[in-house]
């Protein structure tokens, strides 16, 4: 099985690149390299790339920069950095309302993906509480005892994402009166390595899964259905089961933003146009992902292969 | 200080001082009896009383989080200079420091570029890994004979033949830009504060900061100030890798002997030659220990570093572990372990040999007698590009004959994860319900005022009022600043795992300091504790612990031990052999010998490892934040994903606090067993 490196094979993009830069810059527009930053979940990866492969073909100069997520913000907005393939509605809001204020940063709009986060159980655990995915299901005892562990007996043990990420979580129990225990993973890497660990031991697991992600690709599951989520719901008590308390519904749901310096539009009008058209929706980037992080492709041959198939889609964003 | 010591000695007011000692003591035991007292009773009863004694109401908080903002917005947007603002200062710095890295970068990795981006002409080809791998085998040669170039070789190769080399030269490239700003730096400081007191005040303080504030704390400030990219990763990693090279130069160089001294005032030494000349080269040994530490912290900010765009084998462990592909994690973990060993090892023998005389003849001969080493390198570098332009394998190692470990590493933890993870779980819940949980539990339910008015007895009874004064206010800063809660977690958290970091790493000083062998094998774990990224088994701990504080406690007792060790170890290696011989002489056993002259010689040098051993602990917080504990490190954590300066630094500098006042009350109380260790010598030396 070869592995996959990402920083090794970007290097060699690099290399690949300064070798083959033949192409002719746009003659009116700027020859200075469009930074995009590359984050470190393989979708990402592939999502950037794919712009900057699509960037280079219009003769473009096209440079990846690796830069946390969140951090991320600071280069956008004194312009050290330029675009940001990969903003999610669900963890990124504020940071992104933040920054979009000041008048730096410019919303792109959407990528055509859409964040799922919610609860997720292996499919294993519907045995135990066959009434899931129903999220009643989960207010009976024995559906708690069948998901604790001795720290959190007799309450069940439901594994959240990292506090940073928001949520609601501790809210959600609390106003659906659920007998679970929320413990909160400090890293998504931690989450899935619990969820990892859990799966090998066929052991009851009740976690924050996220898609487009490797986890509901790779491990049979399903997500927990709660009261759909609606914007009323958050903000007033009254709304559904319980009146006196907000969040007792399901998580919303949100695209995926593309983010960019407010200097982009004028530096490099062409680019901005193409930026903007970017779309590639959930099934198809859920495939793209599985091949590199399941099958063990690059990112890299992920890419040549979508640009190969879709030369008309993305000649269209570039015209 | 010393004089005060050195008093009791005398025979004459030695009855006086022991009748006023028992005076003395009395009068203390009635002032502990009365703090306690009043502890408790604040602690069982006061809550219904003085509930503010527990939780400071929102009022009188301090709101240093805005006013840390705050001046940091007036930093970033209108501090000027007059000429340029405070951010052309500082971009100018990145930049100063940004042309040497591109430099090296392009020796090692990107080939040397005109223009930027997938724009830019490569106009000369990266060095090939042969070249690279020759030329350290050739310094190791040089530095330190055939084993050495073979170590450095088998360093490197492993890099290539594991397909770790392109992200390795990445990182190469900034730690050899990182270590010697810092190691240069470090000496300097510790010079200046060996000769001026007042530096010396003023400066400790300042690497206690640079130490103990998390790194996430100041990394949105750095981003703002030196931009985004490598440089910024770069002052991240100098402003963490320089205190312990400052420390340790200090203290080197404060223990070069009288001797040499007035060898440099007899020989009519200048100021600079006394400095240069005599004491920079005796205090060497000490100060490779400093070079040592530089090494490893640098690599150990491979990970940190990464986050903010320095790229290389930290994204590698951080990208693998994401795909929970926990060999290629390993892989690319003990990459960063090679290149840890090669550059220490290489430092090491640089700084161990000596400069050889006798160079007359040599002048006679030709260049390549004279610079076999340098002639060799260059002919080497020549050759291989000029063979990588026809022959690909020599420019970069194939890819077909790479080697992984594949999904070995995932399938034994899978293996122990199946079988044995019932057992693994029963041992944790024993400990955690029998001690982590009490503990944080009787911790947490402390009132702050009664803690800093313990704290500041405690400073008052082992350093005076100043020292009272100092961790009192300190203690209550935590609190004002409405961090206490938090503090408790993390000081619960860290204090678990450093007691039980030196029960385990004395000992193993001990033993490895005798035993050459034990101490090389000793020295290659702990060295390997200290760069393998501690992601790297956090990942497969969380598969086998859960996530929560248990989990955290491992990795904190992983990367602190490493400092208990070596300094006991050190500090007993360096014992006085004359004194020994004199205990030997003497008729003393090898126990005797081991307690009552080795460790207690040693004991600065222990005392300090402990004190490492705290601040390494407390540095390890940003990381347990990753598994989940509610402590300082999670604030911290949370204020760099939302990019709010103050909220990070506040409880940054909760955590230096912390910090601040254990590394105090332990000097103190060194400085006082010191004292009466000195008393009981005279006292056992009559009888």
């Amino acid at each position: 099985m070869t592995h996959v490196r990402p920083a090794a094979a970007i290097l060699s993009a690099l290399l690949a690149a300064t070798v083959l830069s033949g192409a002719p810059v746009r003659a009116a527009e700027n020859a200075d390299p469009i930074r995009l930053t590359l984050h470190d979940w393989t979708g990402q990866l592939i999502t950037t790339q794919i712009m900057g492969e699509v960037l280079k073909k219009a003769g473009y100069n096209v440079e990846y920069v690796q830069a946390d997520y969140i951090a991320q913000f600071a280069g956008l907005k004194t312009g050290d950095l330029h675009v940001a393939m990969e903003i999610w509605e669900t963890t990124g809001r504020d940071a992104l309302d933040e920054a979009t204020a000041t008048g730096q940063v410019e919303n792109l709009g959407e990528s055509g993906m859409l964040a799922i986060e919610e609860w997720w159980y292996p499919s294993y655990m519907k045995e135990l509480c066959p009434g899931l995915p129903d999220w009643e299901a989960l207010k009976s005892d024995a559906c708690a005892e069948a998901f604790s562990t001795a720290e959190t007996a007799p309450k069940g043990r439901y594994l959240g994402a990292p506090v940073t990420w928001g949520g609601y979580d501790d809210e959600r129990v609390e106003a659906l009166e659920l007998p679970f225990e929320v413990v909160h993973a400090g890293t998504d890497a931690a989450l899935f390595a619990e969820l990892e660990s859990a799966y090998q031991r066929k052991a009851p697991i009740l976690l924050w899964v996220y898609a487009p992600h490797w986890a509901p690709q790779k491990y049979e599951g399903e997500w927990v259905e709660f009261p759909t989520y609606e914007k009323a719901c958050y903000e007033d008590p009254a709304w559904g089961s319980n009146p006196d308390m907000a969040y007792d519904c399901g998580k919303p749901r949100g695209p995926i933003w593309k983010v960019a310096w407010s200097g982009v539009k004028d530096k490099w009008p062409g680019a901005h146009k193409a930026i903007s058209a970017f779309s590639v929706d959930n099934d198809e980037m859920g495939g793209m992902i599985t091949k590199v992080d399941l099958d063990g492709q690059s990112v890299e041959d992920v890419v040549a292969a979508w640009m190969e198939a879709n030369t008309d889609r993305w000649s269209e964003w570039i015209k | 200080m010393s004089e005060a010591a050195s008093i009791p000695r005398a025979p004459a007011p030695l009855a006086a001082a022991g009748a006023g000692g028992r005076e003395n003591r009395r009068r203390w035991h009635i002032i502990w009896g009365a703090g306690v007292l009043a502890f408790v009773l604040l602690w069982q009863f006061g809550e219904s009383y003085a509930g503010w004694a527990f939780d400071i109401p929102r009022g009188w908080r301090i709101p240093m989080q805005r006013w840390i903002s705050d001046a940091m917005r007036w930093l970033v947007e209108e501090a000027s200079f007059g000429l340029f603002t405070f951010t052309d200062l500082t971009r100018f710095l990145a930049a100063m420091v940004e042309a040497p890295y591109r430099l090296v970068l392009g020796l090692l990795s990107t080939g040397i570029l005109d223009g930027r981006g997938s724009a830019a002409v490569q106009l000369l080809p990266p060095l090939s890994w042969l070249a690279v791998t020759g030329v350290a085998m050739l310094m190791g040669h040089y530095a330190g004979g055939r084993r050495l170039a073979l170590l450095v070789g088998g360093c490197f190769a492993f890099l290539a033949v594991f397909g770790q080399w392109a992200s390795a030269m990445v990182t190469l490239a900034s730690i050899l830009i990182a270590v010697p700003v810092g190691v240069v730096g470090g000496l300097l400081l510790g010079l200046a504060a060996f000769r001026w007191r007042m530096f010396d005040r003023a400066l400790r303080p300042v690497l206690d900061l640079m130490q103990t504030v998390p790194v996430f704390a100041y990394l949105v400030p750095i981003l703002f100030l030196f931009g985004f990219g490598p440089t910024s990763a770069v002052v991240a990693t100098i402003i963490y890798a320089l205190p312990p090279m400052t420390r340790i130069s200090l203290l080197a160089l404060r223990a070069v002997p009288e001797e040499a001294h007035e060898l440099g005032r007899m020989t009519g030494c200048s100021r600079r030659q006394m400095t240069w000349r005599i004491l920079v080269p005796s205090a060497r040994p000490g100060l490779m220990v400093g070079v040592n530490q530089v090494i490893m912290l640098s690599l150990n900010m491979v990970i940190i570093a990464s986050m903010i765009g320095a790229g290389g084998l930290g994204f590698d462990v951080l990208a693998a572990l994401r795909r929970l592909d926990i060999g290629a994690g390993i892989e690319a973990g003990l990459a960063i372990v090679a290149l840890a060993i090669a550059l220490d090892r290489l430092s090491q023998a640089f700084a161990d040999r000596r400069p050889e005389h006798g160079a007359e003849d040599a002048q006679r001969k030709g260049l390549l007698a004279r610079h076999p080493y340098t002639v060799a390198g260059c002919l080497l570098v020549l050759v291989t590009a000029l063979a990588g332009l026809v022959a690909a394998p020599v420019q970069a190692y194939p890819k077909a004959l790479q080697l992984s470990t594949g999904s070995v590493g995932s399938d034994i933890v899978g293996w122990i994860n199946v079988n044995f993870f019932d057992q693994i779980e029963a041992v944790k819940n024993a400990l955690l319900l029998n001690v982590l949980v009490p503990a944080k539990r009787f911790l947490a339910g402390l009132p702050w005022l009664g803690v800093s008015g313990l704290l500041g007895l405690l400073g008052w009874r082992l350093g005076g009022w100043r020292l009272a004064l100092l961790v009192t206010v300190l203690a209550s800063l935590i609190a004002f600043t409405g961090q206490w809660e938090k503090a408790m977690v993390t000081v619960y958290l860290c204090g678990i795992s450093v007691v039980i970091a030196c029960m385990i790493g004395i000992p193993v000083g001990i033993l490895a300091s005798t035993r050459e062998r034990v101490w090389k094998g000793v020295e290659l774990v702990i060295d390997t504790l200290q760069t393998l990224p501690s992601f790297v088994y956090l990942m497969p701990a969380v598969m086998l612990f859960r996530v929560g504080d248990f989990t955290a406690m491992i990795a904190v007792v992983a990367y602190a031990v490493a400092p208990a060790i070596r300094y006991t170890a050190h500090g007993l290696r360096q014992v006085n052999p004359q004194l020994l011989e004199a205990g030997i002489v003497s008729g003393a056993t090898p126990w005797q010998l081991m307690t009552k002259i080795r460790l207690r010689l040693a004991l600065p040098e222990i005392l300090l490892g402990i004190n490492q051993t705290i601040m390494l602990a407390l540095s390890m917080l940003v990381i347990t934040a990753l598994v989940g504990t509610r402590d300082l490190g999670q604030e911290v954590y949370i204020a760099l994903t939302k990019a709010d300066t103050g909220r990070g630094l506040v409880a940054g500098l909760a955590v230096a606090f912390i910090a601040i006042i254990a590394d105090r009350l332990i000097a103190a109380a060194a400085e006082r067993s010191r004292q009466r260790l000195g008393l009981d010598d005279t006292a056992g030396g009559r009888s």
